[in-house]
């Protein structure tokens, strides 16, 4: 029944947020790698802040999938995650 | 073999060590690089810094960069010498030089594509075979 209400808006256009309730219709923007974008070549391991917002509080690697991060600039930012992760500037793990 | 790699030494030094010891420490490595053939194109010392997890009971650590050229012989002495030097905590040696002749490659690759078609790729297609369509009625 929530989805007849939202019929009536159909029509204008709407942004679908991740913290939106999931409903019939959960229109995604297609994200597009930021990397891509910059004409990035090379992710260094030292670039501790950039790095920084693709490691969630846990510590773990953000996944593409959320990111939008193409696959090959994924494996340069996971390659470089972990040699930042091996001289401690970003922890394995975080509690 | 024989040719030129380029290395990134990276290495964390105690934080107790005073700046002008770890000064010491840095020209040591460096000694024992360019003693084995090796150069060093860069130095730079990163200061002290948090650690993102404790090494040795140790929160805090003054890291180091060098970049060095060489055939990989004196990165091996450099880290035989780093593992039993116990005012360096952790040390981590990477070879750039392939990562970064890809980069250029793919920078090149880029300029040279945005010097052929300018402009929207799929907009400049049509046209092109448009007009070789032309000239083959012509001929």
């Amino acid at each position: 029944m929530s989805s007849n209400y939202e019929d009536r808006d159909l029509g204008f256009e709407r942004e679908y947020d991740r913290t939106m309730p999931r409903g019939p219709r959960r229109m995604m923007r297609r994200k597009i790698c930021r990397f891509c974008m910059d004409k990035v070549d090379l992710i260094d391991f030292k670039d501790v802040k950039l790095l920084q917002s693709y490691v969630p509080e846990r510590g773990k690697i953000l996944p593409r999938r959320i990111s939008g991060v193409c696959a090959a600039h994924q494996r340069m930012l996971a390659e470089a995650i972990k040699r930042a992760r091996n001289i401690a500037l970003l922890p394995y793990a975080a509690d | 073999m024989a040719d030129k790699r380029t290395y990134e030494v990276v290495f964390i030094v105690d934080p107790d060590v005073a700046d002008d010891e770890v000064m010491k420490l840095s020209e040591g490595v460096q000694k024992i690089i360019t003693g084995q053939g090796g150069s060093i194109t860069k130095t730079e010392m990163m200061g002290k810094r948090q650690l993102a997890y404790e090494i040795n009971h140790k929160k805090n650590g003054t890291y180091v960069l060098l970049e060095v050229e060489g055939s990989g012989a004196e990165i091996a002495e450099v880290e035989r010498r780093m593992r039993v030097n116990d005012q360096i905590l952790r040390y981590m040696t990477i070879r750039v030089d392939e990562d970064r002749r890809r980069a250029d490659k793919l920078r090149d690759r880029r300029a040279r594509k945005a010097a052929k078609q300018p402009g929207n790729a799929r907009a400049k297609k049509v046209p092109v075979d448009f007009r070789s369509d032309e000239e083959e009625l012509a001929s």
